[in-house]
């Protein structure tokens, strides 16, 4: 497949693969640190192009409801916000997991809590991967670090949304949102057509034709036996995920005696300290979570019986290391080192902290 | 090679664009490169700041928090960044409106008064190129003809006929570049 090289942030990066990548429509409302998705969208027309609608809606709760609609009909279609606005989308998000929808969800996390600060954060780990909306429901969860990955992930979003059918969400931050790295683009993907869609997603409102009985995309059963089975049913899948989807990277961690769990903007900065580390003699790793649902539990677990310690890195006051934690049962020390409100750690910080709470605690 | 750069100034004397245009000639010379604003509440008369990182490897963090070369177009901008120069880095500065000088010992230190130089030949708009001219003269991460290809990509088609003008200020930044210390 031909590439081009470009030079985006992570934002753009995200708008360019949706129309890409045969993206049918994009509902969404701006807010910093995200805003140049739609900017991206308007600017590149692709109604003209794809015949992709991209639509600001009056409310992020109206966005939400609209992406529900689309993904009901068996189209790709997404919405992206940050912290406060995705808050508002949480009881969409749950009934599109609900009535099994595969949709793509972003969030360019910014600081909280309520309306924060615009500057990145990591502190929406809990909320995306823990539920945020009600019911026993798991959001499929990617990721990206760099702004190839903002690219590659819609691609790789839209592959998980409708093998598992079920909502995608991209978790980023403001830092890769606003960071311009080189971006190598692929050749237009075109979308769907309506037969292709009747095909691929039969279970969809695409036109009822004579030969079957109407289908119809809900959240609702009042039987609790069958509310039960639904929900076996939404679990077998979580358990395959969790069984064929995990994905992480390693950096440096054959011979590591410490090593430091961290995604996002968070894992650049720690791949940073590892530099610093080694440098100072220090064996240190990094394990990179690209998938935050389904975590990388077998891994961390194997490193925890390798290692003299994991040091959990997030912008957060200490989210993802419950998880560490739970991966690694305890069988070495696990901390955790976080700036948070929108304070970016800097590498030097963050090989401190490895000295300070591992190696000579 | 890898040079970790942060330039900051003044919101609106084109320090962001200023990055880019270096960040884009990077790439055209088959570089890794990244680009990291700051993206507070700035305006206009704000100050505003960007890291640029020019690398011939895999870039690790965009985020920095120490630098290769400081270029500083205004006094916040010196106190607040002066210190985070690593020992025999580079601070290039504009001397308008500094009325307290860098003082370390360890680094080199270069000015260029691009400001007066753009308001004497009437080139306001290209301010930030002359610097970037004087930034290339002390250190050559990219070469002139890529700041051209760099130009070309990073501009929209309507403002190509600006480029000419564009690279004459970056010949006369590496003309007055002077050296106030050097190791």
């Amino acid at each position: 497949m031909a590439k081009e090289l470009k030079l985006m942030k992570g934002n753009e990066a995200i708008a360019e693969a949706a129309i890409r990548s045969g993206c049918d429509g994009y509902f969404g409302y701006p807010i910093t640190p995200q805003s140049e998705v739609m900017e991206h969208l308007m600017a590149e027309k692709p109604w003209e192009k794809t015949g992709m609608v991209v639509l600001q809606a009056e409310s992020e709760t109206a966005s939400i409801n609209m992406v529900y609609g689309g993904a009901g009909a068996g189209k790709k279609v997404m919405t992206s916000s940050s912290s406060p606005g995705v808050s508002l989308m949480q009881e969409g998000m749950t009934y599109l997991a609900g009535a099994e929808l595969p949709c793509l969800l972003v969030n360019v996390v910014r600081g909280g809590p309520g309306l924060g600060t615009i500057q990145p954060s990591q502190a929406d780990y809990f909320q995306t991967v823990k539920g945020g909306g009600h019911g026993d429901y798991r959001l499929f969860t990617l990721a990206p670090a760099t702004v190839q990955e903002m690219y590659d992930f819609v691609f790789l979003g839209w592959e998980m949304a409708f093998k598992y059918r079920n909502p995608v969400m991209i978790l980023s931050d403001g830092a890769i949102g606003q960071v311009m790295e080189k971006l190598y683009v692929t050749d237009y993907t075109p979308r769907w057509t309506n037969e292709e869609i009747a095909e691929k997603c039969p279970w969809s409102t695409y036109g009822k034709p004579s030969t079957r009985k109407h289908n119809i995309i809900t959240s609702l059963e009042l039987e609790a036996p069958k509310q039960e089975e639904h929900n076996h049913k939404l679990q077998a899948k979580y358990a395959k995920m969790e069984e064929d989807e995990v994905r992480y990277e390693m950096v440096n961690c054959e011979d590591a005696e410490y090593v430091f769990v961290a995604y996002g903007s968070s894992a650049r900065i720690a791949e940073k300290a590892v530099q610093l580390g080694r440098e100072k003699g220090i064996k240190v790793g990094l394990l990179r979570p690209i998938t935050l649902f389904p975590f990388p539990k077998k891994i961390i677990a194997e490193l925890s019986t390798k290692v003299k310690g994991l040091l959990a890195v997030e912008m957060s006051a200490g989210q993802m290391v419950e998880d560490v934690r739970l991966a690694a049962q305890f069988r070495c020390p696990i901390e955790h080192f976080g700036r948070f409100g929108g304070v970016i750690p800097t590498p030097h910080e963050v090989l401190e902290a490895l000295e300070e709470k591992i190696i000579k605690a | 090679m890898t040079e970790e750069i942060i330039i900051a100034g003044f919101g609106g004397q084109g320090v962001l664009s200023m990055g880019k245009i270096l960040a884009y000639s990077g790439l055209m010379q088959d570089k890794e490169v990244s680009w990291m604003p700051s993206y507070g509440p700035e305006m206009r008369g704000g100050t505003a700041n960007v890291s640029v990182i020019i690398s011939d490897e895999r870039i690790s963090s965009p985020m920095i928090s120490v630098f290769d070369t400081a270029i500083i177009l205004n006094q916040q901008s010196l106190d607040k960044f002066e210190s985070s120069v690593k020992p025999g880095g580079v601070l290039l500065y504009d001397p308008n409106g500094i009325i307290k000088p860098p003082t370390r010992k360890d680094i080199n230190i270069y000015k260029v008064a691009a400001t007066e130089k753009a308001s004497e030949l009437g080139l306001a708009k290209v301010f930030n190129m002359i610097v970037l001219g004087a930034f290339l003269q002390v250190k050559p991460v990219v070469t002139e003809e890529y700041i051209e290809k760099g130009l070309m990509k990073s501009l929209p088609e309507r403002h190509h006929g600006m480029i000419p003008e564009n690279l004459k200020a970056v010949q006369t930044g590496k003309k007055i570049v002077e050296t106030v210390q050097t190791l």
